[in-house]
């Protein structure tokens, strides 16, 4: 039987390594992401795993070790937060380029400076483009789900693509919630063996990862690359079709929520979209038309489903917890609007950079917004289209 | 496994290379900008060249100094200029000429040949 269990985010994650049974991690511990190297380690030394635990100098060595030994055959995993994430940086993109289904947990963190250890998404919006399938919890819950359901898509033979399964540092890794966990069994039948393409160990059958590439191949290498991702999505959804049917939970790439008579809608990753669920709820009590889109899958960038859930509403805020400072919106807002630009009639976009580094968002400033939307669905004009929210103006 | 064809469709993943050894059928002549002609003539079989060719691109044949190996000559000169000066027996010419004289032709065509290859000059 699934179990309830009360549990911290970071103890969801490391449980779900346990039961994941990893044949190598190598962690560096960070805030907010230590518990979880620390909590796994203590699985190690307790024999609870037979995992080869690498303890190394520095993420760089993480991700280069991880990339390592999945290269070897390997089933690997680690874990970061912010500047670890960034300190990856040269490797995470060598780790999605050789097509290594490496399983990596983000908690989220503002990237310094200034020097800051509370949630953000500027360190996984930072890693958006390296080729990683990105997959971001609205809670501890969740975050378990997509550490299992990881595994799966990371490894299917079309992909072979590392995943990044990201939480709101502390609001999800430090805050005890209760959640279903599986049986150990049923998580190791769901995963399966994993059977690696290329393993260098094999040595009856030599190989050689990373050559030069030049001009004459490289590009073909990328489109190929470029190809998984492409596809990937529809293989997200097979995983979690599967994953449903084992726990009862359901998920998709997005997750609407009472978007369809909607007027106004929030677009919102990660734990926020639970605040703003809370205010949804509220708002529809007293016949307010409004909505939500959670993206739970920001890579692949899920634009068939992005412009089917937002078809048909007036005034959207698509809400960055990072900042591009490219002065015209955070990635999510770009990625967004430019997606449901090929409606016939787009609602009227405003882009919201909110809770950076840590700053509170409570069901005061979710529900002041949708009043904001509503006050321009009323006056149809749509005023500044970058917007902080939360931010001390005087 | 094989690779089918050049799309990005048929190529490994990550460009690895599960060929060991394959580095044979790489035919690194293509790089060269200039060529280095033997005159077999002059040559005293001293074996300079021979030792100091990083790319072992000078063939031997029952012990003696037979000419160059054209797919792997990078054109790089050393032999030429390892080459005793009152021998020269190898002299560097431009590529484009060489594929354009007689000469030039007829060593590509021959080394070639003997491979039983079609010559590319």
């Amino acid at each position: 039987m699934p179990k309830k269990v009360i549990m911290k985010g970071n103890e969801a994650v490391a449980l779900a390594m346990r039961q994941i049974n990893p044949n190598v991690v190598a962690a560096y511990p960070i805030t907010p992401q230590t518990e979880i190297v620390q909590i796994f380690s203590s699985f190690v030394s307790d024999e609870l795993v037979d995992t080869e635990f690498v303890t190394v100098e520095s993420e760089h060595s993480a991700m280069s070790a991880s990339i390592g030994a999945s290269a070897a055959g390997a089933r690997a995993m680690t874990a970061t937060s912010a500047n670890g994430l960034a300190f990856m940086w040269e490797v995470i993109y060598i780790a999605a380029s050789l097509r290594l289904p490496i399983v990596m947990a983000v908690v989220n963190r503002a990237l310094s400076g200034p020097i800051n250890i509370h949630c953000d998404h500027s360190d996984s919006m930072g890693a958006r483009d390296s080729g990683w399938i990105q997959i971001y919890s609205e809670n501890a819950q969740e975050a378990y789900d997509n550490m299992i359901q990881g595994i799966r898509i990371a490894e299917h033979e079309d992909l072979k693509l590392p995943v990044m399964v990201t939480m709101d540092g502390f609001i999800i890794s430090h805050a005890m919630e209760n959640l279903m966990v599986l049986e150990d069994d049923k998580v190791e039948d769901f995963i399966g063996e994993y059977k690696p393409q290329y393993p260098l160990l094999d040595i009856e059958n030599p190989v050689t990862y990373g050559p030069l590439d030049l001009y004459d191949f490289y590009f073909e290498h990328k489109r190929q690359q470029a190809e998984a991702m492409r596809i990937a999505g529809r293989i997200i959804k097979n995983v979690a079709d599967d994953y449903e049917k084992l726990s009862g939970r359901s998920y998709g790439l997005v997750e609407p929520y009472y978007l369809e008579d909607a007027k106004v809608a929030l677009v919102v990753l990660g734990s926020t979209a639970g605040t703003a669920k809370a205010c949804v709820d509220e708002l529809r009590l007293e016949g307010k038309k409004v909505g939500l889109l959670k993206i739970r899958v920001f890579r692949p960038f899920p634009y068939d489903e992005i412009i089917e859930a937002l078809k048909g509403l007036k005034v959207v805020a698509i809400m960055d917890r990072s900042d591009s400072f490219s002065s015209f919106g955070g990635p999510v807002f770009n990625e967004v609007r430019s997606a449901i630009l090929s409606l016939e009639r787009p609602p009227i976009t405003l882009s919201y950079i909110y809770g950076l580094g840590g700053r509170d968002v409570n069901l005061k400033d979710i529900l002041g917004l949708y009043h904001d939307l509503e006050e321009i669905v009323f006056s149809g004009e749509p005023g500044e289209v970058l917007r902080y929210l939360g931010v001390r103006e005087s | 496994m094989k690779l089918r064809g050049n799309s990005w469709r048929d190529v490994t993943p990550g460009g690895l290379i599960p060929w060991p050894g394959n580095s044979r059928q790489y035919e690194t002549g293509d790089w060269r900008t200039r060529r280095p002609i033997w005159h077999k003539d002059r040559c005293i079989q001293c074996y300079r060249c021979w030792v100091y060719c990083p790319d072992s691109a000078i063939t031997i044949k029952d012990s003696k100094v037979a000419g160059i190996d054209y797919d792997h000559c990078k054109g790089c000169g050393i032999c030429a200029a390892e080459c005793p000066d009152k021998v020269v027996a190898l002299e560097m010419i431009g590529e484009e000429e060489a594929i354009q004289s007689v000469e030039g032709f007829k060593e590509a065509k021959s080394d070639k040949e003997e491979k039983g290859e079609k010559p590319n000059a």
